[in-house]
């Protein structure tokens, strides 16, 4: 079974700790950090469970079609939206308490003071591509 | 040759392997590779034995492996020259991989890849493309998982309950990248029900030959297409044909498992010409069967959806309130009972919220669609 572990720069939740952002943080804090991302991904791989990892760019722009033969619209980038996606791992597991107990494990990634960020994630389940429903 | 019939000599090879002092773990990576080198020089340069050729071809990947690994340890290699094969039936050695890869100490996702590497001998790329994970996770799995069952003795019997449900989880899968899983997970049970007499075996691929006929019908422009709609001058006359002969002879055996018990009712189906032909009476009683067999709240559902078209959709609605309200798909069965009462606008709520819980894009589609269909009535 296939989850999205999805990683945000703002909104779910109040967060748990109050952690500076990471431009506060010391430069070996930020490398320990990453460390421990890479290892996170290494690990899962390992274990036959890594899909994908990504991250997105905080700059993005909204676009929409504007009608046959004109140009799409573009809106933004806002600076305030409410929500904003990070990354994310996808993970192939074999339940989704496995997916809430990895997704704990990446929520105690070390930050200021090398302290865990317990930053919230939001676990999502892939829809599966087939279906004996009839 | 075709490459099917290639991947049919993989279990005996890696049987032959084993047979000469081979390790399982080390003797299914030797076939492994052996069978890439046959798919890429047999179109050019085919053998006249291909078994012979496969078997002296993994024994060499098999040395060569044994080799390295002791020049690397620094340790005198093992040896295997006196090891002369003893005679064994193939019939012994593919049984035998099948209890091995789908050992129930193996977690589902793992036992399914093991068994389409082993036993049915694709390649770690083409399991995972039909496993949309990349290859090295892939690669990573079956190796943890043969880790795993090192310790186990391969002349112990193994559980045939875990093999079944490994082959129908192969089945469910569908299809992905170049393979056809179900087609596949048809090859692997039709030759098991080859290796032994246990009618479950039979009523397995019963069930599956009888699904697979109606495959063509399911889907329509990427929509589903619920039983009931099906074009069943579509369905594959031949697959039923053969599936309820396969059938027939699991039942006359006269020890019934839930696997000839779901086929009975896919027999049905399968029988009716036109949907208002279906003779749910005797579905009800298979699904009484079942439930007696495995009291799976599942069945429970469906049985309930039998119900209703045999006695009417109150009958159905009574019979939904005995499922658990946690059970996928409940709220899909008890919008189409309401809709069929008249209770359109509950029906329409009702699709709605089964639509929310929807476990595949297919699904959710068709749901939604059919919550906007009755909406249209109101």
């Amino acid at each position: 079974m296939k989850y999205l572990l999805l990683k945000h720069y703002r909104g779910g939740p109040t967060p748990a700790t109050d952690q500076p952002s990471m431009d506060h943080w010391t430069p070996e804090e930020i490398d320990a950090h990453m460390a421990f991302m890479r290892d996170f991904g290494a690990r899962l791989e390992a274990n036959g469970e890594f899909v994908d990892a990504q991250a997105l760019s905080i700059e993005g722009t909204f676009v929409r079609s504007d009608g046959e033969g004109r140009p799409p619209v573009t809106d933004g980038p806002f600076a305030e939206t409410k929500d904003l996606i990070a990354g994310w791992y996808v993970i192939d597991v074999e339940s989704w308490d496995r997916a809430v107990e990895l997704a704990g494990e990446l929520s105690a990634a070390p930050g200021a003071g090398g302290k865990p960020i317990h930053e919230w994630l939001e676990v999502r389940p892939f829809h599966t591509g087939t279906s004996l429903f009839e | 040759m075709n490459d099917e019939l290639l991947r049919e000599l993989v279990p005996s090879v890696i049987g032959v392997l084993v047979r000469r002092g081979a390790d399982f773990a080390s003797a299914e990576d030797a076939v492994q590779e052996a069978l890439i080198r046959a798919v890429e020089t047999w179109p050019d340069d085919p053998p006249r034995d291909p078994k012979g050729w496969l078997v002296a071809a993994a024994w060499r990947k098999f040395l060569d492996a044994v080799r390295s690994e002791s020049s690397r340890r620094g340790r005198e290699e093992a040896d295997f020259s006196a090891s002369a094969p003893v005679e064994v039936s193939d019939v012994d050695d593919t049984l035998r991989l099948y209890f091995l890869c789908a050992h129930p100490s193996l977690p589902a996702a793992s036992a399914v890849a093991l068994t389409l590497r082993a036993v049915g001998g694709l390649t770690t790329r083409q399991i995972a493309e039909a496993s949309l994970v990349p290859e090295a996770t892939m690669a990573q799995r079956i190796s943890r998982a043969k880790k795993r069952i090192a310790g186990v003795r391969l002349d112990q019997p193994g559980d045939l309950p875990t093999v079944l449900r490994v082959l129908y989880l192969v089945f469910n899968e569908g299809y992905g990248g170049d393979v056809d899983l179900a087609a596949e997970a048809i090859r692997l049970t039709r030759q098991l029900v080859a290796l032994t007499e246990e009618p479950e075996v039979a009523g397995l691929l019963a069930l599956m030959l009888l699904h697979h006929a109606r495959r063509s019908s399911r889907m329509e422009d990427g929509r589903l297409v619920p039983l009931r709609d099906q074009d069943r001058a579509r369905w594959d006359t031949a697959l039923i044909a053969e599936g309820v002969v396969v059938l027939q002879n699991a039942l006359a055996r006269d020890r019934l498992g839930e696997y000839q018990a779901q086929a009975a009712i896919a027999a049905l189906h399968a029988d009716a010409a036109h949907a208002a032909e279906t003779d749910w009476p005797q579905i009800v009683e298979w699904y009484d069967e079942l439930l007696a067999l495995t009291d799976s709240p599942v069945v429970r559902l469906n049985r309930a959806v039998a119900v209703g078209e045999a006695s009417g959709p109150a009958a159905g609605l009574a019979a939904v309130v005995e499922v658990p309200d946690d059970v996928p798909r409940r709220d899909a069965v008890l919008a189409y009972l309401h809709e069929r009462a008249g209770d359109l606008e509950r029906a329409a709520e009702l699709y709605v919220v089964a639509a929310r819980a929807a476990a595949s894009v297919a699904e959710r589609d068709h749901l939604t669609r059919e919550a906007a269909r009755v909406r249209q009535l109101l």
